[in-house]
């Protein structure tokens, strides 16, 4: 027997690092390890490198370079916007609108918010996982200071409406957050011009092929905002820390190769994706998760029913096919996601739940295996449910 | 997360399936947790045969495998005192907060056993407090 093919269709996790960011990191993981606060020779040239990505991200998010702050992560960015604009802004207000399905980096700040004297409203979705911009409006009150709507969810892929959402922010004087860490290099930006309402956009390196452990906020110029990183005078005093020089040259590299042909490379994934779809929905009892079509090109959010989500993880995995789920069972007891549970999913349902998300690491072939394979394995869990009766059922 | 025992018998996991004839038949766990239904074949107060079918995650199929192969050949006394300690034990060890899905096992087992019990015109077993 053959070596089993190995998929990996988990891009919303994380992405593998392109060859071409590897390659620029790495003369700055061996010679060159200068701070770029340091005045001489290397130093120099490793603020220089810095400034370089800072231009690269600018000119990918269509933004100035000015209005980019480099931080660890998508977490550490989200937990910047929302807390910094809550402590600046306290004075005109308390309250914070987001969502039910925000990326915990955004619903937790939230949650500590409110325990140091903010009122927050999270807005539910419908059955599609889609914010309505009117309730956003409705929602809001004389002293809503932020409102905080990701750019799309990252379990079941669905597209926000973030430019009318931010519209109706920058009318009432209100700073406007968005999580992006989904979108960079799947949706065209551009800060300047159609996307001049969001005041604060977060983005994570290694979802775009960049390395892990490096991220960035988008701040528009003059938009209220504490620091949250308190130390050295880098990020022009604004986030304290030395620069992770690799890193964030990495994520300058790969942000510059994901924009050139968005296009292009959404097209090729959709193809797959859809095909890939269309397959796993023949399976009985199943139903298909997120927006129909405002959704990310290639995300895939299924619940099987009869199924456990991590037996079912676990079967993939034996055929070295990695994808991730949205229940995870703890001391006997289910934990549903708190997206799935916004959108209206039973327990039951949501238990049995596959993301698949597809991106560069993936071919047609891997379309044809998950295909073949997949099937199987639902058929073999299903066996053993004592829930399922397939002559009754199907 | 589970040891290389525990993944096997997840993967292959042994005597599933049902048994027609079954003199006891036992099921425990909810819905939307972990589900097992166990039958028993019983001859000569014995276990002759068991198959089972399990809803659930990795530990609770794994544990269900186990439990079955461990109440095979014995005495309803001896299938009926088997404890989740044990069966985690023979699988070498479940994850902190797994031990929990390996219980419906027992719930199974002990409704199986009375189940048979009440159809001999004997008194159900009590269950022990814990």
């Amino acid at each position: 027997m053959g070596k089993k093919r190995f998929v990996y269709m988990d891009h919303a996790a994380t992405t593998s690092t392109k060859p071409e960011v590897a390659e620029a990191m790495r003369s700055f993981l061996k010679e060159n390890f200068g701070n770029p606060s340091s005045m001489y020779s290397i130093g120099r040239e490793a603020r220089e490198v810095v400034e370089s990505a800072r231009e690269q991200l600018a000119k990918g998010l269509g933004a100035d370079p000015e209005e980019i702050y480099f931080t660890s992560g998508g977490t550490e960015s989200d937990n910047w916007a929302v807390k910094g604009t809550a402590f600046a802004r306290r004075k005109e207000g308390k309250h914070i609108i987001t969502t039910q399905i925000e990326h915990h980096a955004v619903l937790y700040p939230c949650e500590y918010l409110e325990t140091r004297g903010f009122d927050v409203s999270y807005l539910p979705v419908d059955k599609d996982g889609l914010v309505d911009p009117a309730d956003v409006e409705a929602a809001i009150r004389d002293d809503t200071i932020l409102i905080s709507v990701m750019y799309a969810n990252n379990e079941i892929g669905t597209l926000e409406p973030v430019p009318e959402i931010g519209k109706i922010a920058s009318e009432k004087g209100i700073s406007f957050h968005t999580d992006a860490v989904q979108v960079i290099g799947k949706v065209p930006l551009d800060l300047e011009r159609t996307h001049s309402d969001v005041d604060m956009l977060s983005l994570s390196s290694h979802k775009f092929y960049g390395p892990k452990g490096v991220g960035a906020l988008y701040i528009r110029k003059g938009v209220e905002i504490d620091n949250y990183m308190h130390g050295g005078a880098q990020e022009r005093g604004r986030r304290a820390g030395t620069e992770n020089v690799a890193g964030i040259v990495g994520m300058g590299k790969a942000i510059e190769l994901v924009t050139a042909n968005i296009e292009k490379h959404n097209e090729k994934i959709r193809k797959m994706r859809d095909r890939l779809m269309k397959g796993v929905l023949e399976i009985p009892h199943t139903r298909l998760n997120g927006h129909p079509e405002k959704r990310l090109p290639g995300n895939l959010n299924f619940s099987f029913e009869f199924i456990e989500g991590e037996s079912l993880l676990l079967m993939l995995d034996q055929a070295r096919i990695c994808g991730s789920t949205g229940s995870a069972c703890t001391s006997g007891a289910p934990g549903p996601s708190h997206v799935l549970t916004a959108i209206g999913l039973s327990p039951e349902i949501a238990r049995g739940t596959l993301r698949l998300t597809l991106g560069d690491a993936n071919s047609e072939e891997d379309i044809d295996y998950v295909l073949e394979v997949l099937p199987e394995i639902i058929e073999k869990l299903r066996a053993m449910s004592p829930f399922y009766k397939p002559a009754a059922g199907m | 997360m589970y040891n290389e025992k525990v993944m096997d018998h997840f993967a292959n996991p042994r005597n599933v399936g049902e048994i027609e004839d079954a003199g006891g038949v036992g099921e425990a766990g909810n819905p939307h947790g972990d589900f097992m239904k166990i039958f028993l074949k019983i001859k000569d107060n014995r276990i002759e045969d068991v198959k089972f079918k399990t809803f659930g995650c990795a530990a609770a199929i794994a544990s269900s495998s186990m439990a079955t192969e461990l109440i095979k050949g014995k005495t309803l006394k001896e299938a009926w005192d088997l404890t989740n300690e044990a069966v985690s034990e023979a699988l070498g060890g479940l994850p902190p907060g797994k031990l929990e899905c390996s219980v419906v096992s027992r719930e199974a087992i002990h409704m199986a056993i009375n189940e048979y019990r009440k159809k001999q015109g004997l008194e159900p077993w009590e269950e022990k407090q814990q």
